[in-house]
């Protein structure tokens, strides 16, 4: 199910610039624990974001993105009030979706 | 030219580059922060604590939205930059830890022992509660001028005893605070520590934490760091929501006075 993400959508001219915070621990499956266990490997796999239904930002994440990942990106397009949804599915199939209103 | 000063001189070439990376290191250290501060991870935990405010939670199934921070019950904004201070009620000084445990147990029914179990949280299977409490406090003063009051006596005395502990020397390695944070231009490895013998040195110190710390992807409060630099003192460990550790928060708290603000913030 996973923690709520913090987007922020904003328009300036003709281009959208959205500000995404994941709730993620992005585990890369190298670390070991205190008892010399190697923690397995718990990453977001794929993000897409889509504005009014229309796919915007599709990407493929590995283990090398930081825990609580910032994402950033501009778009041609949007208008305030549109809604836009991020969503992401991580290595153990758990996924989350969460919208924002381009303001 | 005798041997000497030749020496002298090949010592100041090879000394003099060395002293502009030091410089350069530290602006890069600085636009790090600037270019991380956009999408700080605390807000995660803001977010979280918020939740927790306002949640009926524990034995009594009671929101933490009537726990007076120092400004009447319920009032958020501006406290953080009005703690440490005296609580009638518990006739005590309280920093915002130990105050957010107060209301935990008086208002909610824990029992301190369950209320401050886990000071310091530790990925996604051990959260600390109390750190996203004090990020979401923390962060309704953003902008606040720290105005830490010294008109009770009993904070008076915890001022007093914190200055104590500042300048106490002792542990294996004879250190006391004012060992490094007594003088400018001090570090640990890359790390530039504060002079916090100045105003503007405690205010930058006290006005950024707490802080989401990279290296742990955690939100630290300010009893962490004050925790953390007793461990690399190799003192005896500070107890959670001590006197020790309030009376430590209170006097640099106090001399962070007219600083603004400005945390949670975002470190290495």
């Amino acid at each position: 199910m996973g923690e709520p993400m913090k987007i922020r959508a904003t328009l300036t001219g003709d281009a959208t610039e959205v500000k995404v915070l994941m709730n993620h621990e992005m585990e890369t499956g190298q670390r070991k624990d205190a008892q010399g266990q190697t923690i397995p490997a718990w990453f977001i796999q794929t993000i897409g974001v889509t504005w009014t239904g229309k796919t915007v930002l599709s990407a493929q994440w590995g283990p090398a993105v930081a825990k609580n990942p910032f994402l950033s990106f501009k778009f041609k397009g949007g208008a305030k009030g549109d809604t836009l949804a991020v969503r992401w599915v991580d290595s153990r199939g758990d996924q989350r979706t969460d919208e924002a209103i381009i303001a | 030219m005798n041997r000497r000063t030749l020496l002298a001189a090949l010592v100041g070439i090879v000394i003099a580059p060395l002293a502009g990376a030091q410089a350069s290191t530290s602006d890069e250290i600085a636009k790090y922060r600037a270019a991380l501060q956009d999408g700080n991870p605390a807000e995660l935990w803001e977010a979280r604590g918020e939740d927790l405010w306002k949640q009926k939670r524990g034995p009594r199934a009671a929101s933490l939205e009537r726990c007076d921070l120092g400004s009447g019950p319920g009032v958020v904004k501006g406290a953080y930059a009005e703690l440490p201070r005296y609580f009638a009620d518990a006739d005590r000084v309280m920093d915002l830890e130990t105050r957010l445990v107060w209301c935990m147990v008086q208002l909610q029914g824990y029992t301190e022992a369950e209320a401050k179990k886990n000071p310091f949280g530790s990925g996604s299977d051990k959260r600390s509660d109390l750190e996203a409490l004090t990020a979401y406090i923390a962060v309704e003063s953003r902008g606040v001028k720290m105005n830490v009051p010294l008109a009770h006596s009993k904070e008076l005395e915890a001022y007093r005893i914190g200055e104590k502990l500042f300048y106490y020397r002792g542990g294996t390695h004879d250190f006391a605070c004012a060992t490094c944070h007594g003088e400018d231009g001090k570090r640990i490895r890359l790390q530039e520590l504060p002079n916090l013998m100045t105003a503007e040195g405690a205010q930058k110190a006290y006005t950024t934490w707490p802080a989401y710390r990279v290296s742990q992807g955690e939100l630290r409060t300010f009893e962490w760091r004050l925790h953390d630099c007793f461990r690399q003192q190799r003192f005896p460990e500070l107890v959670f929501g001590s006197d020790a550790a309030i009376a430590l928060t209170m006097y640099l708290a106090r001399n962070a006075n007219g600083g603004v603000f400005d945390a949670p913030a975002i470190k290495r």
